[in-house]
């Protein structure tokens, strides 16, 4: 898809506020990003063994980095000063609802399989940082871009 | 999220007369071409996507070969198909639109995307997931277990690029579109990310099928 500078007609491309705030935000994205790919790898591994004894201990390490980059995320949200805070909360309250529906499906696969206790502790544990990360990415990648004003 | 139509200036939800001499929008002329009024979730397909999932959960509880096959089949055919389209077919067609046409296409398909794509995702996932359990195929005692693990992780590669990368910028287009004054660079850009992590998906959807079908015909 060629850009769509090209062809813009007049005042419809120029730089706005949104475009000259971006540069005081924290790098939110890349961290919710690597939280994702925590929470995958961690899932991909316990999936792998499925039917032995399996070894936990890597996927409970990728879990805690994933706890920490999603209470980080938190906080460095949290710090933003000038920020479209109505649009993010609208955003991240539907995000929440839909991720949770989402996880809950697996969460009731999960028992609904009898999956040993220590592996479900992991896989909920998975799920629920999973449905907070996905959401705090689309609600941030969205309120980034509106005015401070927007509801 | 739901409803949120809001009327705006430059939103041209019924056309009003153009005034003697006036350019029709977006044809050159100053300004933001007309923004057609919309929905970011359109709220008539909820009770699709909702019956869609009720369907998934009995398949799954109820342990029916032929429902999670279908779940699994169906969904993967159908989010395969689609990516490859949008990446591969519509992305190309819509760099060569006008901006006011892409502005319309975009108000008019990035909603449905919205819902259609998750849908498909969970559809896939998680009918595949059980399904596997169900004929025994996710023991690691299974010959092909290795290839089964390769495709978890291209599934794995796939959610991350997909949920941080293409569904954030396809929300934010929609927002974006929702502005008094939308910014087009910004849209374009924000579309680009979308067709082409969907093109890449698409691409990497390719492997998934590959090794699924060496597995069903083992």
């Amino acid at each position: 898809m060629s850009t769509a500078t090209d062809t813009l007609p007049p005042g419809f491309g120029e730089p706005d506020a949104e475009d000259l705030r971006q540069a005081d935000l924290p790098p939110v994205m890349p961290i919710a990003i690597a939280t994702l790919i925590a929470v995958v790898a961690s899932g991909i591994i316990i999936a792998a063994q499925y039917g032995r004894a399996a070894n936990l201990t890597v996927p409970r390490v990728l879990l805690g980095v994933a706890l920490l980059l999603v209470l980080f995320n938190a906080v460095q949200i949290w710090r933003i000063k000038q920020f479209a805070w109505p649009v993010f909360y609208r955003v991240l309250g539907w995000a929440l609802l839909a991720y949770a529906v989402i996880a809950g499906i697996l969460v009731f696969v999960f028992v609904y399989d009898h999956t040993p206790a220590r592996m479900l502790v992991l896989f909920v544990g998975m799920l629920v940082l999973f449905a907070i990360d996905v959401p705090l990415m689309l609600s941030y990648s969205v309120a980034r871009w509106q005015p401070l004003d927007a509801r | 999220m739901t409803d949120t139509a809001v009327d705006t200036p430059v939103q041209a939800d019924a056309p009003s007369a153009p005034e003697p001499g006036a350019e029709p929008p977006g044809a050159g002329g100053h300004g933001p071409p007309p923004v057609p009024n919309f929905n970011i979730v359109p709220v008539r397909g909820l009770p699709i996507v909702a019956a869609v999932l009720i369907g998934l959960v009995v398949a799954i509880a109820s342990n029916n070969l032929w429902a999670l096959t279908f779940f699994h089949v169906a969904g993967g055919g159908l989010w395969t198909s689609l990516d490859l389209f949008l990446g591969l077919v519509l992305g190309p067609i819509m760099g060569a639109m006008s901006v006011p046409a892409r502005v319309e296409f975009t108000t008019r398909f990035m909603p449905k995307m919205l819902l259609i794509m998750p849908t498909l995702v969970a559809m896939t996932l998680g009918a595949g997931f059980q399904l596997a359990r169900h004929l025994g195929n996710l023991d690691v005692a299974y010959p092909h277990h290795g290839w089964l693990v390769a495709s978890y992780i291209i599934v794995g590669v796939m959610a991350v690029i997909a949920l941080g990368l293409l569904e954030p910028a396809n929300l934010a287009v929609l927002f974006e579109l929702k502005k008094p004054k939308p910014n087009g660079e910004r849209i374009g850009r924000l579309m680009k990310v979308f067709i082409y992590t969907a093109g890449i998906t698409g691409l990497m959807q390719i492997a998934t099928i590959l090794i699924m079908t060496f597995l069903a015909s083992r």
